[in-house]
């Protein structure tokens, strides 16, 4: 059984997978990985369910040792990972003897960082995931909805009887499969109902301006400050808001809203980020720019089907 | 009823039943959820119904997505036999723990047990459930207790506060920060993950509050504790 022994954590280290499902009639929020392309690769690297627990590492300031003789694998944001002072390369699976040291101290490239072990980590499922929410005190470790705590031992599922370690593990993902963190991403924005009801040049500025990411940024959402969007249909009745979901505020300045968001809201909606640009804002850091494409639905699915393909 | 699909998100459509806020949407929108939930089965992911309208998220190509809901609403009828469930739920009202019910009194001209009377007088549907597991948006209350939510909300309001905003009226299940209007106390468990469905109210399900003393409010599990003070 692997374990490991966490030195350091902070509030943004988190147990996460790929979110609670069926339940957002309840008011119940989606959480899981923001980064959910980096996550599967983190899985698909020791040959794991693509949705197994990972841990999500924002910014760094995490670090374990292990209690065994541990394979681990690493996907998403180079956070500057050393085993014992050694870099590790990220999109690659290691071995981490016992006694030896994983820190990931800070960003070099990217924000978010997916740290696996065989057959997932182990924590409490609660209504069908072990996602971490904090603010509805939903999974994690015991269930509660806590981040990682300094102190604390992960154990690894392993859930093949008998077999321990990852016999179906890859090195590295190849080069030419592992996303571009760009500097300026463009993301792909799937038009809602309320896009015709925005007014003047709100629509040309959406689409043809640099947004900046706001610092006002976490698990429910990320501001972006630019110019004014301006809406002038009717004032809206709270509906159900999706996974990305780009609101507009009174204020006209835009809010992504992200996978803790809550469930119901009001304000009017440019549109929903598409999944694969979802995981490209996941890596951006707050005072980076984005822009916006505006491309249809049917396209889009189509763009995410292929990309599921990828893992076979 | 001809219901207007419009596009949300890669894998989701909003159905657009209603233009405006009535009691006598839930039942339509309770029959639409479950004809869709019997249309999409397994490729249902997400449904979400709130007021007007439900938010469907599936795993289908969009086209195929839109001719299922189109084909499942089609002669949609209420039915008799999926109502919702009504719940009656125990409240003690007092500005110990609903420090606005002198305020709804005083802005209303009634008297704090007319403002109780009042607030218990009627069933309320449950529109919707958001802002946190479990609570649940209710109305309309009596147009004499409508208040606008607290200029600031509260960082703690205690679980179980019963509050009214506008013409809407919920209950906290959980500590919470809170901008409603708080009028007294519920010792009854909104959301329980033990709990078969999780959520005591579900959406088109209808209320009914009842006002309780504090001895009865106690021995039902209540906790009279202040605001501030509640774990």
């Amino acid at each position: 059984m692997s374990e490991l022994r966490i030195e350091a954590s902070t509030a943004l280290c988190q147990l996460q997978d790929a979110g609670r499902f069926g339940v957002r009639h309840l008011g119940v929020t989606q959480g899981g990985a923001l980064d959910w392309v980096a996550m599967r690769w983190a899985n698909w690297l020791l040959g794991n369910a693509l949705d197994s627990a990972v841990v999500e590492i924002a910014l760094g300031g995490f670090s374990v040792v292990a209690e065994q003789d541990c394979v681990l694998a690493l996907a998403g944001a180079d956070l500057d990972a050393q085993v014992d002072g050694q870099a590790v390369a990220p999109w690659t699976s290691f071995n981490l003897g016992k006694g030896q040291r994983l820190t990931l101290r800070q960003p070099r490239q990217g924000v978010r960082a997916y740290l696996a072990v065989p057959g997932g980590f182990v924590g409490e499922s609660v209504l069908g995931s072990c996602s971490t929410v904090v603010r509805e005190e939903l999974g994690g470790v015991d269930g509660q909805g806590r981040a990682l705590l300094k102190g604390e031992v992960l154990h690894a599922a392993e859930a093949i009887a008998g077999q321990v370690g990852a016999p179906n593990r890859r090195s590295h993902v190849p080069e030419a499969l592992r996303p571009a963190y760009a500097e300026k991403p463009v993301l792909d924005l799937v038009m809602g109902a309320q896009i015709g009801d925005f007014g003047g040049t709100s629509l040309f500025e959406a689409f043809n301006r640099d947004w900046t990411l706001d610092s006002r940024a976490d698990r429910m959402g990320i501001r972006l400050l630019g110019p004014q969007l301006v809406y002038q249909g009717a004032p809206m009745i709270s509906e159900g808001i999706p996974l990305g979901a780009v609101q507009v505020p009174p204020d006209g300045q835009p809010i992504v809203l992200l996978n803790d968001r809550q469930t119901i809201g009001g304000y009017p909606r440019l549109g929903a980020l598409t999944p694969l640009a979802l995981a490209q804002l996941a890596q951006c850091m707050p005072g980076a720019t984005i822009r916006f494409r505006a491309v249809a639905q049917d396209e889009a699915w189509r763009e995410q089907q292929a990309c599921l393909r990828c893992w076979g | 009823m001809t219901p207007r699909i419009e596009v949300v998100a890669v894998d989701s459509l909003m159905v657009r039943l209603f233009d405006a806020i009535d009691e006598g949407n839930m039942p339509w929108i309770l029959a639409a959820s479950q004809r869709l939930r019997d249309a999409f089965g397994q490729q249902l992911i997400d449904l979400v119904p709130s007021y007007t309208t439900l938010m469907v998220q599936f795993d289908l190509a969009p086209g195929e997505g839109r001719q299922r809901i189109l084909h499942a609403l089609e002669g949609l009828r209420l039915d008799a036999g999926n109502s919702g469930r009504r719940h009656e739920i125990p409240v003690w009202y007092h500005a110990s723990v609903g420090p606005e019910l002198p305020v709804l009194a005083a802005r209303s001209g009634l008297s704090e047990a007319e403002v109780i009377e009042v607030h218990c007088g009627r069933d309320y549907p449950v529109f919707a459930l958001g802002f946190a597991p479990g609570f649940g948006f209710m109305g309309l209350v009596d147009e004499r207790l409508a208040t606008p939510r607290l200029s600031t909300p509260r960082k703690r309001v205690a679980a179980g506060s019963v509050g009214i905003a506008e013409r809407q009226t919920a209950a906290y299940p959980a500590v919470s920060p809170g901008g409603w209007n708080l009028i007294g106390r519920t010792p009854v468990r909104l959301f329980d993950r033990e709990r078969d469905g999780y959520s005591l109210l579900q959406p088109g399900d209808r209320v009914r509050f009842v006002a309780v003393g504090h001895a009865e409010f106690i021995n039902l599990g209540g906790d009279d504790s202040p605001l501030e003070a509640q774990a």
